[in-house]
This record gives C-alpha cells, structure tokens and sequence, in this order.
C-alpha cells in the first residue's frame, strides 16, 4: 500500500517536473534541498500528524493527475473593473504573475516580480523564514516556484495596500508561488490580500515569507475567496524584530480546499503578535487552519482569535500551535477559537497545543464548538425577526469580533459583504 | 382580545399548565400572581411560543386568531409582546440594528415598507426618554454588560418601540430597586390605553403598587384558583401563598 501511495506521490512529482517552470531566483543549494525531502518523504497523506483531516497526497492523486492545464491571460480592463478597490494602493497578480502596468505603486515601496527582485534583498531573506526542510508543501514551493511577487516597505505607507491575486486558467492546473514581504525597520503597512478566481480548477501552493523589521508594524489580511474548485494552500512564515507589531488576519469564504499554515516567529524582545481568523465552511469545503505562534525571546506578547461557522457536509480544522521556549520569560500568550456547527454533518477539529519551556508566563487557551445560541434565537423571534434573519444576524454578531478590528473602512466594508455573501450561498 | 381556554402545556413530559382559563379584553391589566413553580413563567413562554413546551389540550386566540398556530415571530408580528424575565445578552448586535430589523421585520409582515431612517431615530430617541435609558445603551450590544436594572428597563424600552397589542411582563419586577421599579412602572403606565392589555407575571404585590391592575388571578398548580380585583392582591400579601396551598393541596388529595 504505502509503496503504491509512494509511487503516486512520485508520479505526481514528476508531472509537476513536467509541467513547472524554471525559476531563477531560488540558491540551487535550496532546490537541491527541496528535491532530496520530496524524493525521501514524498507528499504527506492522512497518516502524517500535521495532515490527518487534509490529505493532500490523496487530494493530488484524485483530483490532480493531471497537471497540463494554461493559463488564461485577464485584461487589464477586466482587472479594474472586476476588482478596483477605492481609497487604496490596487495591485494585481494574475496567476502569481505581477501585473505591473495595470498596478499602482505604493509610496516608500518597491514592488517587484519575485524574479526581479534585487538579489541583496533575496540574499537576505529568500528561503531564511521557510525552512525549505520542514514540510513538502514548502520543498515543493522551493523547487518549482516559478513566479511571485516582492513587496519590499522602506518607510511607512500611509495608504492600504491591497493585491488583487487573480486566478485563471483552463484544465487542471498546479501552480507555485513565492512572495516576500520585506518591512523595514520603523515602517508601518497594511496590506491586504484577496485571492479571486472563478470555476476553474486549480492548486495554487502559494508561499510568503514575511520579515518585520525593528520598530515596525505590519498589519497583514488574507482574504480566500476563490472559486469552488480551487485548491489552495497558503503557507505564510513570519520573523519578527524588536518592538514589532505583526496582524494576521485570515478571512476564509470558499475554495474546494483551503490550507492555511501561517507561523510566526518572535524572534526578539517587546513584540506583539496578533492573529485572527475567520472561516464559512459549507458544502464539502475543507478550510484546514495550522498555526503556530513561537516565542523565542522574552516580554513579547501574543493573542490569537479564530472564529468558525461550519455547514453543510463540510470540514473544519483549527490546529493552534503556541511554543513558549526556555529564554522567553514573561511571555503573554492568549488563544481562542470558537467554531458554530450549522449542520449536523458538519465537522470541526479544534486543537490548541501549548508547549511551553520558561516558567515565568502567562499562557491561556480556549476552544469552543457549538450550535446557534437557542435562547438568543427566541429572543430575536420574540419581538418579531423571522427564524432567518434572525440566524444571520447571530451569526453576524458571532464574526463581528474578527471582522470588526479590521482598521481601514473600505477593506472592512468589503470583507463583510464577502462575509455575508458566503452565508447566503 | 385573548382567550385562554383550558389550556394545558408539559415540558419534557411533566404537566406544568393543567387547564388555564383567561379571558383579557383591550384596555385592561391584568396580574397574574402565584408562588414559585405555580406555571406563572411556563403560561408567559406557551403564549410567545417558547418551543420547549408541548401544548397537549386547549386554545388560545388572540385577536379572533388561534395564537397556538403561529411561529413566535409571527406572534410578535400580530402584537403579542413578551418582556423576559432574564433578557438575553447578545453580544455583537446592537440594540439599534436589532430595534430596527424587528420594526421593519414586522411592517414587512403587515406590508408595509421599511421605516425611515430619520423616523425611526425619532422614535427611538422618544421612547429613550419615557424608560430614562442612556443613550449609550442603545448604541452598545443587546443587554451585553447591562446591569439588572437596565436590562429590565430595556425590555420596556423595547415594548415602548413596537407598540404591542398584549403585553405579558414576567416577572419584570424581580431584581429591581425601588427606583428602577417606579422607572419601569412609569413606562408600562404611560404606554397603556384603551387599544392594548397587559398581563403582569409576578410573585409580589409590590409592582401592582404601581401599576394598578384590573384583575387579580391566583394561579396555583397549573390552574387559577382565584379571580378578584386589586384587593385580592392585597389579601395575599398579608396571607402570604401558604393558605391558598393549604386549601388546594387538601383538596388535590
């Protein structure tokens, strides 16, 4: 059996080697590396702990057998006009590539196609954040990303910035994608994150890796809002500096499968960590949420919220990792997550793991699952709201603590018409 | 206006209603007092269609319709206004989004278009001031982080804004000061007239000091026992419940 799974995963390998572009940004040193990991522990299936409700070799073996599909270019009208948002700084990236004539350039900040990008950048920080051995979906990104975009923040921005990360494409397609956010010491960004597509299928293993400089503050949110039938993972590794503020906001509204492993490393004293999610799950969705929150140093702090609403015969994971290690003295680290079950073949896996090595901390965690609140429905009735608006507006008042400390208007604005959107369908 | 007939409820099998009958007709008040597990509560959650409790025999019409057949929104559509003992806390809707959804909720079931902004400010702004609620109050989340008192004032407020037909308080006097009471009661006095009823749930005399009622009604065991007039109030207070459990108790057996 597992040689049979070993071959799939290896025939699905050298499709993609087939298939995948050349790339010339990542050290041959990394591919190698990425190559000798894939060729040893393949494509991690059920068995493998960090992937038990999303088995990704499975997922490749029956939906992706095939990976000969193109890519449909998307005018830059279409762009505008489908996705323009007001009052901000619009970026578009069509199937990972930078469109750079349809984009407008944010002040104190250079934006690059990753293969582009000025190699003093990439010395620095490609591949320092994501250890290229440590997880197949990362080797894979290694050796065959082939696109991508760098978004390097010398000083503060005060504009939001939004990327439009448009999809299209025709037949099964497998895509790599490699970002980089580079925010320099004592520069302030908000950024924002929408992943569009329509009904084609794809598998989008998109890859960021974050640095966040002395003194600055990035307030980054992810918004999953593609197509039906598309396969997304969205591994985002983060490595913050002294005094740093990094906001994670992951709002997940559709997509066949949706992985999302985001980890941050804390990696000097007096910074802040905040990360929220929110997730609608709803016909045979899996949305898989892997955390991990590393307290390296001491006096930082870290919180975590994520809220889920979970339907129809669909999946849902949250995994919160939070390592408190020996030299990270009073440490605050606080995690939630809260899920409501809407239907009775739904399914919520909610795991939080504290591992903690100092003793001078202050850790919490909490999770929850359960139905709408049947008291508040009945009161909501009595005084007249019928049984469905009166569900929404719970649930609406369940997401509105995620969605509310979004801080720029207009983003907030759109991802609560997202938001509701994904409940009516 | 409502016809209560005989009516009988259970809850998880156990019969807590064992035969009411009530009739109120517009403009009248009437209380409904009995010791603790008498059905007093269980009679208020049956009429605004509470689903925990199985009606097993009876009627009750409301306005020429059968009450019992309606969804409980429905019934608060048709007028029937339920003032909770223990209001619910719903955190993340604001009681003015809330306010307004249940307003236009119920002009939408009555055909009528969704109220103007400015008129529904208006409203809101003048039924403030007849239950003295803080403005802040109704910005902030329904009942969330409200004490006792102002969650009682702001079922009141909340009966102010939609006008109801029947009003049924359970128990709106329990937790209350002095002040918060002659607050609430000033309320329940003011928007009372010859259109609308109200049924006051309570286990002390001390509320009807308040509001005067028209009709006393004992109710014991899942029945009423006793009618009278505000004296019969009264009577009780100085008697206290334990004559009247005597009574029906020795008769039960």
């Amino acid at each position: 059996m597992i040689t049979d799974k070993l071959t799939a995963t290896h025939n699905f390998l050298d499709e993609l080697a087939k298939h995948a572009g050349k790339a010339n940004f990542m050290p041959v040193s990394e591919i190698g590396l990425a190559l000798q990991y894939l060729e040893e522990k393949g494509i991690p299936n059920n068995k493998h702990e960090d992937y038990k409700y999303c088995n990704i070799e499975a997922i490749l073996r029956k939906e992706f057998k095939t990976i000969s599909g193109k890519e449909i270019a998307v005018t830059t009208n279409d762009l505008k006009s489908n996705y323009f948002i007001k009052d901000a700084c619009n970026i578009y990236v069509v199937n990972g590539k930078l469109i750079l004539d349809a984009s407008e350039m944010p002040a104190n900040t250079v934006v690059s196609s990753i293969d582009k990008t000025p190699t003093e950048i990439l010395k620095k920080h490609l591949a320092q954040y994501a250890q290229t051995n440590s997880d197949a979906l990362i080797a894979v990104n290694v050796a065959y990303a082939d696109r991508g975009i760098c978004l390097h923040v010398t000083s503060t921005v005060e504009k939001t910035i939004v990327i439009h990360h448009v999809n299209s494409s025709e037949g099964d397609l497998f895509f790599n994608v490699r970002n980089l956010f580079v925010v320099e010491k004592n520069a302030e960004a908000q950024v924002t994150e929408f992943f569009h597509s329509s009904n084609q299928k794809y598998f989008c293993n998109n890859l960021s890796e974050i640095f966040v400089g002395e003194s600055a503050h990035f307030n980054h949110t992810v918004v999953q809002n593609a197509g039906a039938a598309s396969y997304t993972v969205n591994t985002t590794k983060t490595h913050q500096h002294k005094q740093s503020t990094y906001t994670n906001s992951c709002f997940t509204f559709s997509g066949a499968l949706v992985r999302n492993n985001l980890n941050t490393a804390i990696a000097a004293e007096f910074a802040e960590t905040h990360l929220f999610g929110l997730f609608v799950t709803k016909a045979n969705q899996l949305v898989d949420n892997h955390t991990l929150v590393d307290h390296l140093k001491p006096n930082c702090q870290s919180n975590e919220l994520y809220k889920g609403i979970v339907g129809g015969k669909s999946t849902s994971v949250f995994n919160g990792k939070i390592f408190v290690e020996k030299d990270a003295q009073k440490t605050n680290a606080y995690q939630s997550s809260k899920n409501i079950l809407l239907s009775d073949d739904a399914t919520v896996n909610a795991k939080p793991e504290l591992e903690i090595y100092a003793n001078d901390v202050k850790c919490s965690h909490g999770t929850s699952t359960g139905k709408v609140d049947e008291n508040a429905l009945f009161y909501l009735k009595a005084r007249g709201i019928g049984d469905e608006t009166a569900r929404k507006l719970l649930l609406q008042a369940f997401a509105h603590e995620v969605i509310d400390q979004l801080k720029n208007e207009t983003i907030k604005e759109k991802v609560v018409a997202l938001f509701e959107q994904s409940l009516q369908d | 206006m409502l016809s209560i007939k005989n009516l009988k409820a259970e809850i998880n099998g156990k019969e807590i209603l064992k035969g009411i009958n009530l009739e109120v007709k517009a403009g009248e008040v009437h209380a409904i007092m009995g010791p603790n597990g008498s059905g007093k509560s269980t009679l208020s959650a049956v009429l605004a269609g509470r689903e925990d409790y199985d009606v097993t025999g009876g009627s009750v019409s409301f306005n020429g319709k059968d009450l019992l057949e309606l969804a409980a929104e429905d019934r608060a559509r048709e007028g029937v206004f339920l003032a909770f003992q223990y209001p619910i806390e719903i955190p993340g809707v604001s009681n003015i989004n809330f306010l307004r959804t249940a307003i236009n909720e119920i002009r939408k079931y009555k055909g009528l278009p969704d109220m103007e902004a400015k008129d529904f400010l208006a409203l809101i702004k003048e039924k403030q001031k007849l239950v003295e609620l803080d403005a802040k109050l109704a910005g902030r989340s329904v009942n969330e982080g409200f004490s006792g008192g102002e969650k009682k004032r702001n079922e009141i407020f909340q009966m102010a804004v939609l006008e109801p037909k029947l009003s049924i308080l359970d128990e709106t006097d329990s937790g209350l000061d002095i002040d918060a009471l002659r607050i609430v009661a000033n309320g329940v006095n003011k928007l009372k007239n010859k259109n609308n009823a109200t049924i006051l749930i309570t286990h002390y005399q001390r509320l009807l000091d308040y509001i005067v009622p028209d009709f006393v009604h004992i109710l014991y065991n899942g029945k009423i026992v006793k009618s009278g007039g505000k004296e019969l109030a009264l009577e009780m207070e100085k008697k206290g419940y334990d004559e009247i459990k005597k009574e029906y108790d020795t008769a039960a057996v």
